[in-house]
């Protein structure tokens, strides 16, 4: 997974190491490396139940759901939740479920 | 018009419709379900463009078919393997989800009186909902608001374009049930919300 998405002058900055070693360190970092769920703006769902949705799925607080919703609406998206990728698809999952559009990536930090 | 949804005393929601809109909601939640079951429906519209745009059940070429791109969205962007695989063990599964949620509303509005053929007009139709309920009406609302604002081509801060059409515009009659449904919405989150 990683070879496939990483880009594509990875090679060069690899390490000399042999193959082996390599998929081991990628199989640690996998589950060290978090991922990220993203919700992305859109013209259609309301302000109150794109809250709503992030304290009753994620239970947050009001005030952390409200602070992620402007985050939505005023920069066009916002990371919602971290963790393994397992989680992110879940969680994406679930916001595709309640309507909202959702999209997961490596955590960039 | 209704009042949309009030906050029941015992948790979840209440609401009264007239007939005319619970006629109205069963319809919409009727297309929600013909769209998601039916991948590949007939145009069934006719030539009326106001049934054309009603009809989001349409000609349905998944997964060209805008509608449905926005209900079920590609989860990995830069991704394409493992898009195709996340959608491939994820769709299915949303789409019994958002049909069922909206088989429900059908369901209930039928038991609290509705009839197959609406003939009275004074009839009320008193909707009381659990909060698990209301959660689900929620999300169905979602569904055929996103449908409604795919077919329209619905945009941020777009609201002076709408209410700028002249009223026989077909798409003016579809904009205020777009705005009816997400009224609706906003009473509902509000009935449950702490």
């Amino acid at each position: 997974m990683w070879a496939v998405s990483a880009p594509s002058p990875v090679e060069l900055d690899r390490p000399e190491t042999d193959e082996q070693t390599d998929e081991q360190t990628d199989d640690l970092t996998f589950v060290d490396r978090p991922w990220v769920t993203i919700v992305w703006n859109d013209p259609v769902n309301l302000m109150s139940y794109v809250s709503f949705v992030f304290q009753s799925y994620f239970h947050y607080s009001k005030r952390k759901a409200e602070k992620l919703m402007l985050e939505v609406h005023n920069e066009g998206r916002s990371v919602v939740s971290h963790g393994s990728r397992e989680e992110m698809e879940r969680d994406v999952q679930a916001m595709h479920e309640h309507g909202l559009w959702a999209t997961m990536e490596k955590d960039p930090t | 018009m209704s009042d949309g949804f009030q906050r029941r005393r015992k948790g979840g929601a209440v609401a009264a419709f007239t007939g005319f809109e619970a006629d109205l909601l069963r319809s919409l939640a009727a297309q929600l379900v013909e769209l998601l079951r039916n991948e590949v429906a007939a145009p069934s519209a006719g030539d009326d463009p106001l049934e054309q745009l009603l009809d989001f059940s349409g000609p349905t070429t998944e997964p060209e078919d805008p509608v449905l791109a926005r209900l079920f969205p590609t989860a990995y962007p830069d991704d394409p393997e493992a898009a195709g695989e996340f959608r491939r063990f994820t769709e299915g599964t949303l789409r019994d989800g958002k049909a069922q949620g909206a088989v429900q509303i059908i369901e209930a509005l039928e038991e609290a009186g509705l009839p197959a053929e609406l003939d009275d007009e004074s009839l009320m139709v008193d909707v009381e909902l659990s909060k698990e309920e209301a959660v689900s009406w929620m999300r169905s609302f979602t569904d055929i608001r996103l449908a409604l604002a795919t077919r329209l081509g619905i945009e941020d801060d777009d609201e002076d374009r709408w209410m700028s059409l002249p009223d026989d515009d077909p798409r003016t009659h579809v904009y205020d049930i777009y705005q009816w449904v997400g009224y609706l919405q906003e009473t509902l989150v509000a009935a449950v919300s702490r």
